[in-house]
C-alpha cells in the first residue's frame, strides 16, 4: 500500500494540472459573468468535496455509536435498510414527486438516498472498531479544510458577480458558515476533551451536525436564495463543455482528498499508537495511579 | 466584467489553505516519528 501512494500522487498531480488547463484554457468564457465564472471549477468541486466527507463521517459516527451499543446492532442495520428501500421506491410514486421542488430530478433523489445503505455497509466492514472512529476524525478535518475553500472562494465570486462580499441573511451561505463552525466545534472538541466519553460526545455531535448537510444542500430548491440554481441534479442549465470541465474538476479534488485523508488517517493510527505505546510504559513504571489516565482519544496536535 | 483578478485570487486561496494543512500534516507526522523514536529508545 505505501508504494501505491507515490503513484496515486503523481497521478493525482498529473488530473489536478489538467484541470486546471481545462478550467482556465478550454472552458468557454460565460457570457454574462465574463471569466470570473471559473472560479466553479474550484468552488463547486469543493462543496460536493466536503458534503461527502461530511457524509462518511455520518456514517462512521453512526456505525461508531451502534458498535458501542451491539443490542442496537440488528435494529441499526434494518434501519438502514429500509431507509434505502423505502427512499429509493417513494421517489417514483407519483404523489411523493409532486412534493419535491420544481427541477429536482426524482433520479438524483433517489440515487442519492441508495448512497446510505451503500456507504453503511461499506464502512462498517471496511474499518471495523475504533478505526470507525479515526475515519471520523479524517473526513471531518479534510472535509472543515474543504468547506473552507467554499467559504474564502464564494465570497471572491460574490464581489464582482454581486457587488458584495456575502449577503447577509442568504440561507444558503449562512448554512454554509453554520455547519463549517460544526465542524470546527467538533474538532475544538476531539482536540481538548480528554474525558473518556470525547468519541462517543464527538460522534454524537457529528450526527446532529450532519443534518445541516441537506439543509445547505436542498436551500437553494426551498428558499429564496441569492446563490445561483444548481447545476446538477436540478433544473440547470449549463453548457455541457462546461460540465465536463466542472466534472473533470471533481474527479481530480476527490482524488486529492482521498489521498489526503489517507495521510490524515495514518497519522491518526500513528497518534494513538504512541499514546498506546505511553500508556503501557506509564503502567509498567511507577506512579501507575497517576499516569494512567493519559488521554488516548486526543487528535495529534 | 474583468474578473481575471478574482479569479487567480479565488485559485491562489485555494492551494495556499491546501498547502498551509499539508503542512501541518508533515509537521505532525515528523513530530510523531520523533516520539516514536523516543519510545523506542525508552524501551
Amino acid at each position: 500500500m505505501k508504494r501505491l501512494f507515490p503513484i496515486l500522487a503523481v497521478l493525482t498531480a498529473v488530473l489536478l494540472a489538467y484541470a486546471l488547463y481545462l478550467a482556465l484554457v478550454v472552458a468557454p468564457t460565460d457570457a454574462q459573468q465574463g471569466e470570473v465564472y471559473r472560479i466553479i471549477y474550484y468552488h463547486v468541486p469543493s462543496a460536493w468535496t466536503a458534503f461527502l466527507l461530511f457524509f462518511i463521517n455520518f456514517i462512521a459516527s453512526i456505525q461508531y455509536l451502534v458498535s458501542r451499543k451491539p443490542s442496537t446492532q440488528a435494529a441499526a442495520k434494518w434501519i438502514v435498510i429500509a431507509i434505502g428501500v423505502v427512499g429509493v421506491v417513494a421517489c417514483f410514486v407519483p404523489q411523493v414527486q409532486a412534493l419535491l421542488p420544481a427541477g429536482m430530478r426524482p433520479s438524483a433523489v433517489a440515487t442519492t438516498v441508495l448512497l446510505i445503505p451503500i456507504f453503511y455497509f461499506s464502512i462498517g466492514r471496511l474499518f471495523p472498531g475504533d478505526r470507525l472512529d479515526v475515519l471520523a476524525v479524517t473526513t471531518a478535518e479534510v472535509g472543515v479544510v474543504f468547506c473552507t475553500i467554499v467559504l474564502v472562494t464564494g465570497p471572491i465570486w460574490a464581489r464582482p458577480v454581486w457587488g458584495i462580499w456575502w449577503a447577509p441573511g442568504d440561507i444558503r451561505l449562512t448554512s454554509t458558515l453554520v455547519l463549517w463552525l460544526i465542524y470546527v466545534s467538533y474538532l475544538v472538541l476531539r482536540r481538548f476533551s480528554s474525558s473518556a466519553e470525547t468519541q462517543m460526545l464527538a460522534a454524537a455531535l457529528a450526527v446532529f451536525g450532519a443534518l445541516d448537510v441537506p439543509l445547505v444542500y436542498f436551500s437553494i430548491w426551498f428558499f429564496r436564495t441569492q446563490h445561483p440554481q444548481p447545476v446538477i441534479g436540478g433544473g440547470g442549465s449549463m453548457d455541457p463543455r462546461m460540465l465536463h470541465v466542472l466534472v473533470i474538476s471533481w474527479m481530480a479534488f476527490l482524488c486529492f482528498a482521498f489521498l489526503v485523508c489517507w495521510s490524515r488517517f495514518r497519522l491518526e493510527l500513528l497518534h494513538r499508537e504512541i499514546e498506546e505505546a505511553h500508556a503501557m510504559e506509564s503502567l509498567a513504571g511507577e506512579g501507575v495511579a497517576s499516569k494512567a489516565s493519559l488521554p488516548l482519544n486526543r487528535s495529534p496536535r | 466584467m474583468n474578473g481575471i483578478r478574482f479569479l487567480f485570487a479565488a485559485y491562489i486561496a485555494t492551494w495556499v489553505i491546501h498547502g498551509v494543512y499539508l503542512g501541518s500534516l508533515v509537521r505532525r507526522f515528523s513530530r510523531l516519528r520523533q516520539e516514536l523514536k523516543e519510545v523506542g529508545k525508552e524501551k
